[in-house]
């Protein structure tokens, strides 16, 4: 079965590729600028230890005396930091660097948990109908309507109450990545729900019925190719949403600690320097986000106007 | 002078490969009071030509030449706001799915009343009143509850009488059908057309019937036309096509016809498909799918697959096909001779 | 109209049923109230009479129904941080967030039906084209990072010229680029009082100033979404059969756009506004912190920094509260103007 179910996917994927997908995207300037600086931005924060002049986690390569200097086009800059030192005197080139790469890694840990937990009561509640449909889909419901940045703020002040400030920061990512994980589940889940209802009827899945393959492998190997291109938009528009998530919570000091910073947590950090002229610590990182999220978003939005799938609405 | 005019009528789609031509050279006309049916497949360009004979095509589409005069005047040449003054007013339309047309959140009565005052000064009052005496025509049972409900409290058939009721509103001179019956249940599709023949003879409206129904066209309509690829390939009396059809994608269709066939055995239909407007074949359009283009001879033939037909008279129709027009041109020859 | 209530009334109990559930549970594992009572000095001996006198070591079941009980007469217990009752803390802190809400959803309402209609009827103008540009962005900027722009913009202000200041066009780029600063952006100023604990920015023009940078980037991540909403659904509606009908009718393109399409229109937008409610209540806690305006997101800020558990607890009752009213209100509305909800049930 597998050897003839394979090439079939094989196929359909380098049909689907060399198709519409390649076509528009050469014809499209602003998703490939989009893909680009997104790749770009991605690979200099994966690179971060080997790029990044100086370890910001290192507090030995730390000078205090170099505070709060600033980037390069200003007067009083150090060419040493070309885009300036924060309040502690890190560079903030490399806290930058290393900041992205948090924020990136919560982002795509954090929608990895989403789309597990999403995709599988979506397609549970979409297969299996009844009880299980009512209670997910209620659950979802109510966590929709609290918004799930809301959800993620109180789960996040409860766990940092839980387990103490110290233990928090001690592991934040993997928190972080639950809290996001947990707080947005509902979106893929309806998404998945309403792909399934649509395909469930249709006659390959009562075919596959017929030939007697169990209800895991209809879900697994009929319905759930079919719902992937909804899956996909949607997964583009969350790690958005997840990093933008991440920037919020470490704003409210809910997430990353300063020591581990990531791109919320030194917007944060540099906030309390506003006031006194050193915008460059809070700008910077901040403009840094603003980019890698546009860019996010501008693919995001090619993506759906290309695959046009059917999105759950609302 | 006819009543509508339509002469060269070309419609095009911008579309970013190209333009596509959706009607070439359509040409027709319309007596006060007269039925015309437009007969063809789906994709023939039969809601096309609908929709710009009130100028009513949607973007990408345009009309990119011909003429389509009523009462003397060129509607493709007019402002917005005179065809406004037409639209519902001296020509309105039906649509195919009553389910779609109506607005799902005004009250009948709204849009009733709303397409009373875009035409006439006339209180909201009279409006009321003259659209509840339509609803009368068009025989809905309880016509006076009617105005306050909305279209999701009618039945499809319901509806669609709310629509012919709305269309005839001002009393128009012309009535566009777009399909009217096709997304009814059959046993209130012969109700709804039997109606609106009855409203359009009583009050001497003209109808433009488009249908893919040779039935319906045959019992309702005078004249016909067929289109085929955006195109009128055949067009005269009804009585006299359906009877003698000339050009071979009329016969095709008329032979297609269920009642056609002989009990027990397969329906004849035109093997293959309507080709796509932007990938049409050289020539006659209909060439790759004509049964009889193995029988012409090499000249004819040759002009099937390189050659545009144009129309040749026969008897009161006129028909665009090469191989009509060497048999007449065979039929003429001979006569003469004899003479 | 009745049953329709009812139902909905229902559905709020249920939520706030739950909602009080997950609010006790964290009373019962989260901060010791005998600790906050009483400091560290008191033997434990005397904190084990103090438990008893409490009620603490009642059964999960008997505690929660004494929890819901003084829930239901608004009594949360004491703030640690303010020594007030809870509720007298939120009282005095909700108007302030109830006027930047307000004032928030008015700029969004006013903003986005216009910006969205337009854009929709044409959609290759420039003008549509930049709207739909600005509003990605706008997306893509977290609500707490246009705040910070803001501040540093209007506030601060920017003096920079990276021009030659002696040519025509460099000084004037540098003049487009400066900007005075001065804006107010801390706090809400000396707001008016009218009632009680109500005061009101509303009452002078200072007042006011204190509302434009908050209620400006508290917008400003609302505003993009529903102008996209409003056009991606008034493009669909616009294709719609009843749309080219109205058109055969003959009825002007201003009641067209205005009444047959925008209504359609705005029914899915009404559901996301539902929606949204949430999410706009989440984003005041971050504005109202960069800005230190005094309303409920920056007092529950503090008190989680300051585990002040009462509070907290009390912030989620209201907050859930708010939210359930809210969603029923917004679901009457969607009734109202949709005709095919008998508001009996869900749409057909």
């Amino acid at each position: 079965m597998t050897t003839t179910t394979t090439p079939q996917v094989a196929s359909r994927w380098s049909r689907f590729r060399s198709s519409y997908l390649l076509y528009s995207f050469k014809r499209d300037l602003v998703a490939q600028l989009s893909l680009v600086v997104f790749i770009a931005l991605v690979a200099v924060a994966v690179l971060a230890p080997w790029l990044a002049p100086m370890n910001p986690y290192d507090l030995a390569q730390i000078d205090i005396m170099s505070s709060e200097l600033p980037p390069f086009w200003i007067e009083g800059s150090d060419p040493a930091y070309p885009v300036g030192t924060d309040a502690q005197g890190r560079d903030m080139l490399s806290t930058i660097l290393y900041g992205a790469r948090v924020s990136l890694i919560i982002g795509f840990g954090a929608v990895a948990l989403q789309a597990i937990l999403g995709v599988s009561f979506g397609l549970l509640a979409g297969y299996l109908g009844g009880r299980v449909d009512a209670f997910l889909m209620r659950l979802a419901d109510i966590q929709l309507s609290f918004s799930t940045l809301m959800v993620a703020i109180v789960v996040g002040a409860l766990v940092k109450a839980i387990f103490g400030g110290a233990t928090f920061s001690a592991y934040a990512v993997p928190l972080l990545v639950l809290i996001i994980g947990l707080a947005e589940w509902p979106q893929y889940a309806r998404t998945v729900r309403a792909s399934v209802l649509a395909e469930r009827h249709k006659e390959y899945v009562d075919a596959a019925r017929v030939m007697g393959f169990t209800s895991r492998r209809i879900m697994f190997r009929h319905i759930l190719p079919n719902t992937l291109s909804p899956i996909f938009v949607i997964s583009t528009v969350q790690v958005a949403n997840a990093i933008i998530a991440e920037a919020a919570l470490s704003f409210l000091g809910l997430g990353m600690p300063e020591t581990q910073p990531s791109l919320g947590s030194l917007i944060k950090s540099g906030f309390d320097y506003l006031q006194s002229g050193s915008w460059w610590i809070t700008l910077i990182p901040g403009l840094v986000l603003v980019v890698l999220v546009l860019v996010i978003n501008l693919l995001g939005d090619w993506l759906r106007d290309v695959l046009n799938p059917r999105l759950y609405k609302g | 002078m006819p009543l509508l005019d339509v002469n060269h009528l070309d419609v095009r789609f911008a579309l970013r490969r190209g333009d596509v031509q959706a009607l070439r050279d359509v040409s027709f006309s319309l007596e006060r009071g007269e039925r015309l049916g437009i007969v063809g497949e789906s994709g023939a360009g039969k809601s096309v030509a609908a929709f710009s004979l009130l100028n009513l095509i949607a973007k990408p589409g345009y009309i990119a030449g011909g003429s389509i005069h009523f009462d003397g005047q060129d509607l493709t040449q007019m402002s917005d706001r005179a065809l406004r003054h037409v639209r519902g007013h001296r020509m309105s339309m039906i649509f195919q799915d009553p389910m779609m047309t109506l607005n799902p959140v005004l009250s009948i009565g709204e849009q009733m009343v709303e397409c009373l005052k875009a035409h006439r000064r006339i209180s909201s009052r009279e409006a009321r009143a003259i659209a509840l005496r339509k609803l009368e025509h068009v025989q809905i049972p309880s016509p006076s509850a009617r105005l306050d409900q909305y279209p999701h409290e009618l039945s499809g058939g319901m509806r669609q009488r709310v629509i012919i009721a709305i269309a005839l509103l001002l009393d128009p001179d012309i009535i566009i059908a777009d399909e009217p019956t096709t997304a009814l249940d059959v046993t209130i599709q012969a109700e709804i057309m039997a109606l609106l023949l009855e409203l359009c003879e009583q009050h001497n409206v003209g109808l433009i019937l488009i249908t893919h129904d040779l039935g319906v066209v045959s019992q309702v309509t005078q004249r016909m036309l067929v289109m085929y690829a955006g195109r009128v390939i055949e067009q005269g009396p009804t009585r006299e096509i359906i009877n003698d059809p000339q050009h071979p994608y009329t016969q095709g269709l008329i032979n297609a016809l269920p009642q056609m066939a002989t009990p027990g055995s397969r329906l004849n239909q035109i093997p293959g498909s309507m080709p796509s407007l932007d990938n049409l074949p050289t020539g006659c359009a209909f060439h790759p799918r004509c049964g009889f283009i193995d029988r012409a001879d090499g000249t004819t033939r040759r002009a099937c697959i390189d050659e545009v037909p144009g129309f040749v008279t026969s008897g009161n129709c006129r028909v665009a096909c090469h191989m009509v027009a060497e048999m007449l041109e065979r039929e003429r020859i001979p006569a003469e001779e004899i003479r | 109209m009745i049953a329709f209530l009812i139902k909905r009334l229902f559905h709020a109990l249920l939520v706030m049923f739950i909602i009080s559930v997950i609010a006790f549970a964290i009373q019962d594992n989260l901060g010791d109230p005998i600790q906050q009572m009483v400091g560290q000095s008191v033997p434990e001996s005397e904190r084990e009479i103090l438990r008893e006198q409490l009620g603490l070591n009642d059964p999960f079941l008997i505690q929660y129904l004494r929890f819901a009980g003084n829930a239901l007469q608004l009594d949360f217990g004491y703030s640690y941080i303010f020594n007030q009752p809870t509720t007298e803390v939120i009282l005095r802190h909700l108007p302030a967030t109830l006027e930047l809400v307000f004032s928030t959803t008015l700029l969004i309402v006013l903003l986005s039906v216009p910006i969205g209609v337009y854009s929709a009827i044409r959609p290759r103008a420039w003008l549509s084209r930049f709207f739909m540009g600005v509003s990605i962005i706008g997306i893509s900027i977290p609500v707490f990072l246009t705040a910070i722009m803001l501040i540093q913009l209007f506030a601060i202000g920017v003096s920079w010229s990276p021009f030659p200041a002696d040519t025509g066009w460099g000084a004037w780029l540098n003049d487009l680029i400066t900007t005075e600063g001065g804006m107010p952006a801390y706090g809400r100023g000396d707001p008016v009082p009218v009632f009680g604990t109500w005061a009101t920015n509303f009452a002078s023009l200072e007042g006011l100033t204190y509302l434009v940078l908050p209620t400006v980037s508290l917008a400003s991540i609302m505003l993009p979404l529903f102008i996209r909403l409003i056009r991606a659904e008034m493009l669909e509606v616009l294709q719609s059969e009843y749309v080219k009908f109205a058109r055969a009718k003959g009825i002007s393109l201003r009641r067209i756009y205005f009444l047959h399409a925008l209504k359609n229109t705005m029914l899915p937008v009404i559901t996301m506004g539902g929606v949204q409610i949430g999410t706009l209540v989440a984003y005041t806690i971050l504005t109202e912190t960069v800005f230190q305006w005094p309303g409920m997101g920056l007092m529950f800020l503090n008190a989680i920094q300051r585990s002040d558990v009462p509070l907290i607890i009390t912030y989620l009752m209201i907050v859930g509260l708010i939210f359930v009213i809210t969603n029923t209100l917004v679901d009457l509305i969607y009734g109202l103007v949709n005709p095919t909800v008998k508001l009996t049930g869900k749409p057909a």
